[in-house]
């Protein structure tokens, strides 16, 4: 054992302390803005500056809140509004995977598909919305669908868009080991453009969200949309809060769930991290 | 089956929007199995393309390429390429980017892939990703994967040029190991010398615009080779003319 070891493994268990420390500073420096906007709340909403009808307070947010789950009603909401935002996310983001990779591939499908889906793409989703109540009324079709359109263009898209950036010098490799069409698919294709899948599916968990609470803000019996709504009728701001939470968690959630996927599968990328 | 690889009569042009610009003209060639061939010449001579066109990466041309009396119609397994860069999927760690499309969960497989990675001395670094290793270890890898699918021809297209020195002429002596174990039949495209002539069993000294044949010149020095030997010397000098001068100035020099 040499001193140049014990200097090395020291300059390690240094290095990961410090690591350390940054990333529970990191913590903490994400924290300190909304803990500093909900203390100023608290305060002004018990000092009666904030009017209670509007604003409700952080501390009746939180008893409302643990109203909601001890009656289980938060449970009946939450309930449908996650298998409503999971099947259509399923689906639209399945069929965005799909398509965006037929279109990547082959270049008729592009000339075929490609210019009417980024025509549609174009339509906002809330101009649809009308049409879909009208043909399938207000069941769970409509909204399932609603959503799945939502989840379906981000994918397609960056699907797309990441085969088409696969470097034709690795394509030329996969033709030279004989790669099958689907071994093509399947191990060059689609792991080349995961980076962009990846973000496509970040992208499209948004819109799968922000398409349920359309959908339920517009017709629907249970959901956290309609729990929502139906607050709003009764001036209840602090269940409106609770609502707004849970769709800020549940995103937040989603999101972090995606970012653990991609430092899994994309640890393999030497890219810049500041 | 004398020869692995037979060239015959291709012309390539390469045409662009109103002028075309002859690459390969009426060129004629045969490997012999289990022969290190190297095809050395200046910049722009087509000795490249003529490896793309053997690779069946490139199908437009005129004449026929015959591998072990087989007309090449597109790339495939029985013809490894070994390109400038290690082109190895970022995404998979070494002994996945030797197997590629096959699975090491196959024993044999696995032991295949284990006996490649020993043999270009990567032992130890089956399980890092590309983005970690150096460039030679990176081009190593890649003349592993490509000697998995057993090819009977090993294209390598300027294999060691964007490595340093010392990374060249060690992974030099680590081919010439393969070749001595193995008998693949090699064409090699450099144009360093010394490479030539430090591995090959012939080399192809070609002339640009168009590309065609100068001059072929057989190297009968035993392996392994000293590239500070008097007959190296020899070899290099007439190379040298052959690259240098016009056809009718060094006829004296052909042996």
């Amino acid at each position: 054992m040499s001193t140049q070891t014990i200097a090395q493994n020291n300059a390690i268990s240094i290095k990961k302390k410090k690591s350390q420390v940054t990333k529970s500073y990191s913590i903490w420096r994400g924290l300190s803005l909304p803990v500093f906007v909900l203390i100023l709340w608290q305060l002004l909403s018990s000092l009666d500056i904030l009017s209670a009808q509007l604003f409700s307070s952080p501390l009746l947010i939180i008893t409302r809140f643990i109203e909601l789950v001890q009656s289980g009603e938060m449970a009946k909401h939450l309930q449908i509004s996650l298998i409503r935002a999971f099947l259509g996310f399923a689906i639209g983001g399945f069929l965005g995977l799909l398509i965006g990779v037929i279109v990547g591939m082959n270049k008729r499908a592009e000339e075929y598909l490609n210019p009417s889906i980024q025509m549609l793409r174009t339509v906002p989703l809330l101009v649809i919305t009308p049409l879909f109540i009208m043909w399938l009324g207000f069941g769970e079709l409509s909204k399932v669908l609603l959503i799945a359109l939502g989840a379906f263009f981000p994918l397609y898209l960056q699907t797309f868009l990441g085969i088409r950036n696969v470097d034709k010098k690795l394509y030329d490799v996969a033709q030279i080991l004989e790669y099958s069409r689907m071994d093509q698919i399947t191990k060059l294709m689609i792991p080349a453009s995961l980076p962009n899948i990846l973000l496509g599916i970040r992208l499209a968990l948004s819109a799968a969200w922000m398409c349920l609470v359309v959908a339920e803000l517009l017709g629907a019996d249970r959901g956290v949309g309609f729990m929502i709504q139906d607050a709003r009728s009764f001036m209840q701001t602090d269940t409106v809060f609770v609502g707004i939470i849970i769709f800020a968690l549940a995103g937040k959630i989603s999101d972090s769930f995606v970012r653990f996927l991609e430092n899994r599968l994309l640890k393999w990328q030497d890219s810049f991290k500041a | 089956m004398e020869s692995t690889v037979k060239i015959d009569h291709v012309r390539k042009t390469f045409k662009s929007d109103n002028e075309s610009i002859k690459v390969l003209e009426d060129f004629n060639l045969a490997v012999k199995y289990g022969e290190f061939l190297t095809i050395i010449g200046p910049s722009g001579c087509g000795k490249s393309t003529l490896l793309k066109l053997i690779a069946g990466l490139d199908l437009d041309f005129e004449g026929e390429i015959m591998i072990a009396d087989k007309s090449v119609n597109g790339p495939s397994k029985d013809r490894g390429f070994i390109f400038q860069e290690h082109r190895l999927f970022p995404w998979l760690n070494v002994e996945k980017n030797i197997a590629g499309n096959q699975s090491l969960k196959d024993p044999d497989i696995r032991s295949k892939v284990d006996h490649l990675i020993s043999l270009v001395k990567l032992k130890g670094f089956e399980k890092a990703y590309p983005r970690q290793l150096s460039g030679g270890m990176s081009q190593r890898v890649a003349i592993a994967r490509a000697l998995l699918r057993n090819p009977k021809v090993l294209l390598l297209d300027e294999p060691f040029g964007a490595l340093d020195a010392f990374t060249r002429n060690h992974l030099q002596e680590a081919l010439l190991e393969i070749w001595e174990e193995n008998r693949t039949t090699m064409i090699l495209v450099t144009h360093d010398i010394d490479e030539a002539i430090f591995l090959s069993s012939k080399v192809v000294v070609m002339d640009a615009k168009p590309g065609r044949i100068k001059g072929i010149v057989p190297i009968d020095l035993p392996y392994p080779r000293t590239r500070i030997s008097k007959a190296f010397q020899e070899y290099r000098t007439v190379i040298l003319k052959y690259l240098d001068h016009q056809d009718n100035e060094i006829e004296d020099w052909i042996i």
